[in-house]
């Protein structure tokens, strides 16, 4: 009933990309989305779609998986597009009613287009292809030196951690509870909006509750382990750099010297 | 009037790169009135079957009839289906969600579109079936006792006056006396009422006393089916598949074994002591 829904939506295969550091593939995403933004012309979008095939090419992950993330942004891109297309001041190439296509517009248009799809893409890819405790591991890592400025980065870390491993089992929870109050009669699915929203009492109560019971054995089992936060704890696999990272971190630089600087040129 | 199982096959995830057959092949026939056990280890299928009976999970291949009817007929009504097969889930305490415990054994029923009237007497039936004690009745049902909650879980599916009532591992989780109070008022239900009922469980001993048949589910498929003596007879088959018979079951072979000439169909104590002293006195 609920499986269709994913959050964190990795894709266990094994692939040059899955064996990558998370810090990689996190600096790797952040770099790409900021090439988006520097380019002038489309030579330097050219540029950045070869380079994320190539990546979901060595990603072994099907394409499919990687347009699922794009509908969530349809309705987004169609506006984008739409206002762009039609109240973009220039050189105007069709005119409807009191509608004005212009070059300029759809030069815009396009780009935002683009630019939206492969933001989207290219941090898919990153989702599909880590864990999401890999992802946190990393994302710890790399906050690091906020700890500095007295941030609890450890302790976001562990938040983070916590909260996707409970979305598996708070979701089977739902999906238990449900089928037991449909057993008893209960309508899920039919009725106007304000009929559904009560029906939703029975699941959300119990749902709830149990949300609570966890969070509170949890609690109890990590402090009979002693659980004490961050400082000094040790990791039973620390992030390390390999060979291949090194070698990623390059791949990355070239593609963003090479990207940025077709893309700012004028021809 | 019997609930019949045709070759029913459930593949979980069929879509995905590891579909997993859950169910393989099934068939099985319930009369009505009977009082069946189901028995397998954590993972054998039994709570996914039990789910197949009320509709909840729809079968990807074969057939199920209640009353001769197939409930996987286009124009089937399984709302109705639901009130005559009540499910009681495992640990059917975590369902609960009113305010008080008699306003949660009232939602089955207001389900159902009965009045008022109907429904609080439904409710009230119900609970005095399962031995709630009056006093409880207003009291918020996160207050009581894990054996209380479980009887008001049970009382808000008795509520929809079900023909058959399932159980999930009724007795999961609590102590011996919360337990035997459970089954005799299951049993007591049964022989009263004519409700046909179905337990699931995982242990022998549980169900030994009180079924007329019990059905053992290996990995998806049914391993044994009788009487509770034959099917104990193969403890063999049972300890291969990581189940056991009832300890006497043991006792009694291994009387047997040493020379001492016991029957060894007895599944209660008493009647395995009665028969040792036979034995002896001979």
């Amino acid at each position: 009933m609920l499986r269709d829904i994913t959050l964190g939506q990795y894709y266990s295969t094994e692939s040059l990309i899955h064996k990558l550091d998370p810090r990689v593939k996190l600096w790797g995403t952040c770099f790409y989305i900021i090439s988006l933004f520097c380019f002038k012309n489309f030579v330097g979008y050219l540029v950045a779609m070869l380079f994320l095939a190539l990546v979901i090419r060595l990603s072994k992950v099907p394409f499919r998986f990687m347009v699922k993330g794009m509908k969530s942004i349809v309705f987004l891109l169609l506006i984008t597009v739409g206002f762009n297309l039609f109240l973009t001041p220039g050189t105007p190439v069709v005119s409807l009613w009191k509608l004005k296509i212009t070059w300029e517009g759809i030069v815009l248009a396009s780009t935002m287009a683009l630019r939206l799809s492969l933001l989207i893409i290219s941090s898919s890819v990153m989702t599909l292809t880590t864990t999401p405790n890999n992802l946190t591991d990393g994302m710890e890592k790399m906050m690091g030196p906020l700890k500095l400025f007295k941030l609890p980065v450890h302790e976001v870390a562990m938040m983070m951690s916590i909260a996707l491993r409970f979305i598996p089992i708070l979701l089977e929870e739902t999906d238990k509870i449900m089928k037991a109050q449909i057993a008893r009669g209960a309508d899920f699915e039919s009725g106007n909006l304000f009929k559904r929203a009560k029906a939703m009492v029975p699941l959300l109560v119990p749902l709830f509750i149990s949300a609570f019971r966890r969070a509170n054995d949890l609690a109890m089992a990590m402090e009979a382990r002693c659980y004490r936060g961050g400082e000094g704890r040790t990791k039973m696999k620390p992030l390390i750099y390999k060979k291949q990272d090194y070698l990623a971190y390059a791949g990355l630089l070239i593609y963003f010297v090479v990207s940025v600087a077709l893309g700012r040129m004028t021809f | 009037m019997s609930i019949i199982l045709d070759h029913i096959n459930y593949i979980y995830g069929e879509d995905t790169t590891t579909p997993v057959h859950a169910l393989k092949d099934i068939c099985l026939q319930i009369q009505d009135g009977e009082f069946v056990g189901i028995i397998g280890h954590t993972g054998s299928g039994k709570s996914t079957l039990m789910q197949h009976l009320n509709g909840l999970v729809r079968a990807t291949g074969g057939h199920i009839y209640y009353n001769g009817e197939d409930i996987y007929d286009r124009d089937y009504d399984m709302k109705k289906l639901r009130s005559k097969v009540g499910l009681v889930f495992q640990y059917p305490e975590h369902q609960l969600f009113e305010i008080d415990v008699f306003s949660d054994v009232c939602f089955g029923p207001k389900n159902l579109g009965l009045d008022r009237k109907e429904t609080e007497l439904r409710a009230y039936d119900a609970l005095r079936k399962v031995g709630l004690p009056n006093e409880l009745f207003y009291q918020s049902p996160f207050e009581l006792s894990g054996g209380q909650k479980r009887r008001v879980a049970i009382a808000g599916v008795l509520a929809m006056k079900p023909e058959v009532l399932i159980l999930d591992e009724p007795t999961a989780g609590l102590d011996p006396k919360g337990r035997d109070e459970i089954l005799q008022q299951v049993k007591k239900l049964q022989t009263e009422t004519g409700m046909t009922i179905l337990l699931v469980s995982h242990s022998m001993e549980d169900v030994a006393e009180y079924v007329d048949r019990i059905i053992v589910m290996n990995d998806g498929s049914v391993l044994l089916e009788g009487a509770p003596r034959d099917v104990f007879s193969h403890y063999e088959e049972l300890e291969a598949v990581g189940l056991a018979a009832p300890q006497v079951t043991y006792i009694l072979n291994e009387f047997r074994k040493n020379g001492l000439d016991v029957d060894t169909s007895a599944i209660t104590i008493g009647e395995a002591a009665q028969e040792i002293a036979r034995a002896l006195h001979r």
